[in-house]
């Protein structure tokens, strides 16, 4: 989308889904720039999670390319090569299906540099990761089902940003949350992404958030036609604009 | 703003309503302290607040379905609506003490028949191995007492009520969107035609269409014979349907307004309240510095003075509510003059 060298993630024609022969995502296109965050709009079902997923190579799609830095991917999930695997941070809607229920939030957010070998650097960059999200050493010492959905989502934006990654992808991350730890955390995010120049997939359908966060937002929908599919288009920035949303 | 002023008895009434959960080592959480309010039949309370807060802890109580380590104290009295056609001779008057009643009382005539529950998560509270129609045709037996045909055509009727599609009712609650499934649960909760209903947080996960259909789906089956208390971290949620707004931090609910006010021009009174207002990205989108305090630790006066710009050495004594408002330094709106009232009472 602009003109500098190599965007820090690219969707090219991407075909996903769970049945090949009905596909969520159909011919899907999107580029997102190092330093620019873009909003991802869409309604329930329409396919905006695999879409999250795919970005973060989590979900191996039917057809296209999936671009890192301008580097085709080398593979999905745990097939992904270590540098890519490493290169997205993640933060999913609900922290309580993403925490491993045996681990202290220290050890949650410790868990990404421990499995790529930087255990040793752990201590340290925890305590900053917990201090960025304003997580305490007495919440650190808990496991999930002991802190709140808002405390456990603090523990997963500080695993996703542990390995300073160079995309992240949130998908819904503000959904269960309230308003103000919603702001904190998108706070959280964003300072992170303007001292690293990280690209941001936010995902999401609460427009007003999207807008306010992202420097843009595209809509996902369906395409009403002789073929089932769907289409981005980028949304205006006018709130009376109730087609996309 | 709130219909039915000049109704006398709430349909619910509820009075420094405390829950504690007993923990190993002899701590106390105190999940709900001193929560009162009333709710009038045609009313819908939105009672925000964010997660951890008490606030569903609150509608467990209300259902008796609190875990066996909890206590609780005070009352929540529920009355019969007053123009009710419901059975029983005139003389069945006595409100109901939900706090108090026993186990078997709560099954057999109030759940599902005085109290109706919109939960959380439809997905969750569906059985995943059964149909919408077996479940919702279970339901309608229990309740009604229906058999045969009239249960087929009464489990239709139910399903309409809520407007789940009818060539919907075979379907298991895996094969339904999030709204239909939504709806399921809303269909089971009106059944019994309770006149209080409790929705607890009855659009999470769901996106703004969504969420706007199933507040608004809710409001109108409130009507004006039931009471809506709707329980949501969801500021636009309540905004859209709300007569009245009760705000819940740690445990205690330290602001009710009415919605107008509360929304609209004057704002919240109460720092918290106006600090997650103002945290809504449609406004500043700044969060509250810090977090809410644990509810095992809680200090013994205010519990938001550790965040609150406006705290001061009064701050360490709990403050009374007054006025709607319980704080020491409440933002003052325009409004008329709210006293200070120093005795504490709560």
């Amino acid at each position: 989308m602009t003109g500098t060298a190599l965007p820090a993630l690219e969707l090219d024609s991407v075909t996903a889904g769970y049945q090949r022969r009905a596909p969520v995502l159909r011919d899907v296109s999107l580029t997102v720039a190092a330093g620019e965050s873009v909003g991802l709009l869409g309604p329930s079902g329409c396919g905006k999670s695999t879409l999250a997923k795919v970005a973060a190579l989590l979900h191996r799609p039917y057809a296209g390319t999936v671009r890192l830095g301008g580097e085709p991917a080398g593979g999905w999930r745990h097939r992904a090569p270590r540098a890519q695997r490493t290169a997205v941070g993640v933060v999913f809607q609900q922290p309580r299906l993403a925490a491993d229920p045996r681990l202290t939030l220290a050890a949650l957010i410790a868990e990404p540099l421990r499995a790529t070998g930087r255990g040793a650097q752990a201590t340290e960059r925890v305590a900053q990761l917990a201090q960025a999200v304003g997580l305490g050493d007495d919440l650190l010492a808990r496991r999930p089902h002991e802190v709140s959905d808002g405390q456990l989502q603090r523990a997963c934006v500080a695993r996703a940003l542990a390995l300073r990654p160079r995309v992240l992808v949130c998908d819904e991350m503000t959904a269960m949350l309230d308003a103000s730890t919603t702001a904190a955390l998108v706070a959280v995010v964003e300072d992170y992404r303007q001292r690293s120049g990280a690209a941001l997939l936010a995902v999401g359908h609460d427009r007003a958030l999207l807008e306010r966060w992202c420097d843009r937002t595209v809509a996902l929908g369906a395409v009403a036609g002789p073929r089932d599919g769907t289409e981005l288009r980028s949304v205006p920035r006018a709130p009376a604009d109730r087609s996309a949303g | 703003m709130s219909r039915k002023s000049d109704t006398v008895r709430p349909l619910l009434r509820v009075r420094e309503l405390s829950v504690r959960f007993g923990m190993r080592g002899g701590r106390d959480i105190a999940a709900v302290s001193d929560v009162s309010f009333d709710l009038a039949a045609g009313e819908c309370l939105a009672l925000v607040g964010e997660s951890g807060c008490g606030k569903s802890v609150l509608v467990s109580a209300l259902l008796g379905l609190l875990p066996a380590n909890a206590r609780t104290s005070g009352s929540a009295l529920l009355h019969r609506p007053t123009h009710d056609g419901g059975p029983g001779p005139a003389g069945q008057d006595e409100p109901l003490d939900l706090l108090a009643a026993d186990e078997a009382t709560l099954a057999r005539t109030v759940r599902g028949r005085r109290v109706g529950l919109v939960p959380q998560s439809p997905a969750a509270h569906l059985t995943p191995v059964r149909t919408v129609r077996s479940q919702l045709a279970e339901t309608v037996r229990e309740l009604k007492g229906l058999r045969g045909k009239e249960l087929a055509e009464a489990t239709r009727a139910a399903a309409g009520r809520a407007a789940f599609p009818a060539d919907h009712l075979d379907r298991y609650p895996h094969q339904l969107s999030g709204g239909l499934a939504q709806r399921a649960a809303t269909a089971l909760a009106l059944v019994g035609d309770a006149p209080l209903l409790l929705a607890d947080e009855p659009t999470t996960g769901l996106d703004r269409d969504l969420v706007e259909r199933t507040v608004d789906e809710l409001r109108a089956h409130t009507g004006e014979a039931r009471g809506l208390l709707l329980i949501t971290h969801d500021l636009a949620a309540a905004e859209r349907i709300a007569d009245r707004v009760a705000v819940m931090y740690a445990g205690r609910v330290v602001e009710v307004a009415a919605a107008g006010d509360f929304f609209g021009g004057p704002g919240p009174r109460h720092p918290y309240a106006r600090g997650l207002l103002a945290a809504l990205p449609e406004r500043d989108f700044t969060p509250i510095p810090g977090m809410p305090p644990e509810l095992g630790r809680l200090p013994d006066g205010c519990a938001f003075a550790s965040r609150c710009t406006r705290a001061s050495a009064a701050c360490a004594r709990l403050p009374a509510p007054d006025g709607g408002v319980a704080c020491h330094h409440p933002v003052t709106t325009g409004r008329p003059a709210c006293r200070h009232r120093e005795g504490s009472t709560v």
